[in-house]
C-alpha cells in the first residue's frame, strides 16, 4: 500500500497543484491571483504529461549501440512545449487585461469591480445617461 | 498549379488566412487593411466552396501535413462532416468583414485598426484549424489560437465601455480552464493508447470498455470542449462577452466561434469514441439531455427577462446552442442531421440578428437596450425589416430556415419515442416569440425622437445577404439538409 502510494508521488503532486491551482482560479476574488492559479493548474498538467514520458530506467531517446537499451518517449516533452508557450501566451494576455482593468477601475477585486458594473449597467438600462457619455470619447 | 493548389486545399484553408494576419498588421491605412481582411476571407471562402466540390467526389480527404505520413504525423481531415462547420465558419466572417468596414472605425481607436484585424484573421484561422485538424493536440493548440485571439477582440470593446475588459478576462479565465482540462484529457488518452491522431485513437480504444483512464479522458475531453462550446452550465462567459464586444466582433463570434465547438463535440462523441458505446449512451442520456433541456429554458427565460438587446441575443442564443446539443444527446442519424442543420442556420440567423442589432448601435450612437428601440422600426426600414424577418426565422416560422431545422429537430424526437420531448422544443420555441415580440413591439408599435439620418448601404448589403439566405434555405433547403444527412452518415455510419 505504502510502495504503491510513494511509488506514483508524482501523480500526488501532480493531483495537489492541479487542485490548489483550481482553487485559486475558482476561490479568490482577486483578479491577478485568479491568474496565479491558472498558471500553476497549467504546469500541473505540463508534470502530468511529462510524467507519462518517463520509464523506469529509460535513456533519451539518442540511438545507442546496444540493443535492449529502454528509452523515454520524447513525444510528451514536444507537446508540453508547445503547451507552455500557449500558457505563456495565455498569462501575458491575462495579466495585460488586469493592467488595463486596473486603470479603468482602480481596483482589481472582483467585489469592487463588479459594484462599478452594476451601477453602469443600471444607469444604462434605467436613464440612459451613460450612454452618450461612454460611446465616444 | 491548380492541381496543387486542389491537393493542397486542406491546409490552404487555414493558412491563408493566418499568412494573411501577419500582413494586415503591417498596413496602417484603415481602407486598406480591411480590403486585405476581405480579400483573404473571400479568398477562404472561395477555397473552402472549392472543398466542398472536391468532398462531394473524394468524400474523404486525409491530409499529411509536411509529408509526414498519419498516425505519426499530423493529419488534417476533411470529409462530409467537417465541411459544414468550414462552410459556416468562412461564409460568415466573409460577410460579417464587409460589415466590419464602417462599425470598425467608429468604436475603435484609428491606430489599432489594423491590428484589430490581424487579431480577426487570427479568430478565423483558429476556429477553421479547430474543425481541419485530425490530431487531438493539434486540436488544442488551434482552440487556444482562436479564443487568445478572440479575447483580445472582445477586449477591444474596451474603447467604448471599460465593462469589455472584465467580460474579455472572465471569458479568458473560463476558457483557459476549459483548454487546460480538455489537455488533460488527451494526456490521459495519450498515456493510454500512446497516439494523438484521432482515427487512430478510436481504433485502439475500441477494447477498453470500463478502463477507468478511458473514462476519465473521455470525461475531461467533453467538458473541456462544452465550456468552449457554452454549452449550459458552462456558458457564464458569452453574454457578457458577446454584449460588450466591438460590434462587429459580437456579429463574428456569435455566429461562428461556438459552431466549432459544437462540431468537435460531435466528433469526440460519434467519432473518436464510436466503440465504447455504453459510456457515449449513459453520457447522452444523463449529462447531455438534461443540459440540452435546462439550457433551451434557462436561455430563453434570461433573454426574456433582459434589457440589453445584444445580452438578449446571447441569452438566446445559449437556447439555441441547448437545440442543437439536444439534437446529438437523443443520438439516432436523424436527429444528428438535425443538429448539423440547426447549426448551419442558427448561425445565419444569430448573424443576422446580430449585423441588425449592431447597426442600430451605430445610427442612434449608444447601447441598444429596449427603451432606445422606441419607434426606430419607421425610420430604419430596411434594416428592421430584416431584423423581424431574421427574428421570425429564430422563433421558427414556415417559409424560413429556422422553421427547417425546427421541423427535423421535432420529426427526429418524435421518432424517437420522444413525444415529450417534441412538446418541450415547441414550448421553448413559443417562449422565444415573447422576447422577440417585446422587440418588435417597441421598434414599430411606439413613438420615439427622430434621430436617424440615412441607411448606409456598405452596412445592410450583408444583412440583406443573410437575411436572403435565411428565407431561401427556408424555401429550399435541400442543400443543407442533404449535407447534414450525409455528415450524419458518415459519422454514425449504419449503426443505428
Amino acid at each position: 500500500m505504502i510502495s504503491s502510494t510513494i511509488g506514483i508521488w508524482n501523480y500526488w503532486i501532480v493531483f495537489c497543484l492541479m487542485m490548489i491551482g483550481l482553487f485559486l482560479v475558482i476561490g479568490r476574488k482577486n483578479f491577478l491571483k485568479k491568474i496565479v492559479g491558472l498558471a500553476i493548474f497549467q504546469t500541473s498538467v505540463f508534470l502530468l504529461y511529462i510524467t507519462f514520458g518517463k520509464i523506469k530506467g529509460g535513456t533519451p531517446p539518442i540511438l545507442n549501440e546496444s540493443i535492449d537499451t529502454i528509452y523515454s518517449n520524447p513525444l510528451p516533452h514536444v507537446l508540453i512545449l508547445t503547451a507552455i508557450v500557449v500558457g505563456v501566451a495565455t498569462t501575458a494576455l491575462g495579466l495585460s487585461l488586469v493592467l488595463r482593468i486596473n486603470s479603468e477601475y482602480g481596483s482589481i477585486e472582483e467585489d469592487d469591480v463588479s459594484a462599478q458594473d452594476l451601477v453602469d449597467y443600471h444607469d444604462d438600462i434605467e436613464t440612459g445617461k451613460n450612454f452618450d457619455l461612454k460611446f465616444k470619447k | 498549379m491548380i492541381d496543387i493548389l486542389i491537393k493542397n486545399l486542406p491546409i490552404i484553408v487555414v493558412l491563408c488566412p493566418l499568412m494573411m494576419s501577419l500582413f494586415v498588421v503591417l498596413i496602417p491605412n484603415i481602407f486598406f487593411s480591411w480590403a486585405l481582411t476581405t480579400l483573404s476571407t473571400f479568398l477562404t471562402f472561395l477555397f473552402s466552396i472549392l472543398l466542398y466540390q472536391e468532398i462531394q467526389i473524394h468524400s474523404h480527404i486525409s491530409y499529411a501535413l509536411g509529408k509526414w505520413i498519419p498516425p505519426i504525423g499530423i493529419e488534417y481531415i476533411i470529409d462530409k462532416v467537417a465541411i459544414i462547420p468550414i462552410i459556416i465558419i468562412s461564409g460568415i466572417s466573409f460577410l460579417a468583414t464587409i460589415f466590419a468596414y464602417k462599425i470598425m472605425p467608429e468604436e475603435i481607436e484609428k491606430k489599432s485598426i489594423s491590428k484589430v484585424y490581424s487579431l480577426w484573421l487570427l479568430a478565423i484561422a483558429g476556429l477553421l484549424g479547430l474543425v481541419t485538424t485530425g490530431d487531438a493536440f493539434n486540436l488544442f493548440v488551434f482552440l487556444e489560437i482562436s479564443s487568445l485571439a478572440s479575447v483580445a477582440l472582445v477586449a477591444m470593446g474596451a474603447h467604448k465601455d471599460k465593462q469589455a475588459l472584465v467580460a474579455a478576462y472572465n471569458y479568458l479565465i473560463i476558457g483557459a480552464v476549459g483548454a487546460t482540462l480538455y489537455v488533460i484529457g488527451v494526456g490521459l488518452l495519450y498515456g493510454l493508447t500512446g497516439t494523438l491522431n484521432m482515427a487512430d485513437l478510436t481504433n485502439r480504444i475500441a477494447d477498453l470498455n470500463n478502463n477507468r483512464a478511458l473514462i476519465a479522458g473521455f470525461g475531461f475531453m467533453i467538458v473541456g470542449i462544452m465550456v468552449k462550446a457554452a454549452v449550459f452550465p458552462l456558458h457564464i462567459w458569452l453574454p457578457r462577452a458577446y454584449a460588450y464586444a466591438p460590434s462587429a466582433v459580437s456579429v463574428l463570434l456569435a455566429a461562428t466561434a461556438t459552431k466549432a465547438s459544437l462540431y468537435i463535440i460531435a466528433r469526440i462523441l460519434f467519432s473518436i469514441f464510436e466503440n465504447s458505446e455504453n459510456l457515449i449512451n449513459n453520457t447522452l442520456l444523463f449529462v447531455i439531455l438534461p443540459l440540452s433541456l435546462l439550457a433551451m429554458f434557462a436561455g430563453t427565460i434570461m433573454a426574456i427577462y433582459e434589457k440589453d438587446i445584444k445580452r438578449l441575443l446571447a441569452h438566446s442564443s445559449v437556447a439555441q446552442i441547448g437545440y442543437i446539443t439536444l439534437a446529438f444527446a437523443i443520438g439516432t442519424k436523424a436527429s444528428i442531421a438535425a443538429g448539423f442543420i440547426h447549426m448551419f442556420n442558427h448561425a445565419i440567423i444569430k448573424g443576422g440578428l446580430f449585423i441588425a442589432i449592431t447597426s442600430i448601435g451605430f445610427y442612434i450612437k449608444r447601447r441598444v437596450t429596449i427603451n432606445n428601440l422606441s419607434g426606430l422600426g419607421r425610420e430604419m426600414p430596411i434594416t428592421f425589416f430584416c431584423f423581424v424577418l431574421c427574428s421570425l426565422s429564430l422563433a421558427g416560422l414556415p417559409l424560413t430556415a429556422g422553421f427547417i431545422s425546427k421541423l427535423y429537430l421535432i420529426k427526429a424526437s418524435i421518432s424517437s419515442d420522444g413525444i415529450w420531448l417534441a412538446i418541450l422544443i415547441l414550448i421553448s420555441s413559443a417562449l422565444s416569440v415573447v422576447y422577440l415580440w417585446k422587440i418588435i413591439e417597441v421598434m414599430w408599435m411606439r413613438e420615439g425622437k427622430k434621430i436617424v439620418k440615412k441607411e448606409n448601404p456598405t452596412i445592410y448589403i450583408s444583412l440583406i445577404i443573410i437575411t436572403f439566405l435565411n428565407i431561401y434555405f427556408g424555401l429550399d433547403a435541400s442543400l443543407v439538409v442533404n449535407g447534414s444527412f450525409d455528415a450524419a452518415d458518415r459519422l454514425i455510419g449504419d449503426l443505428k
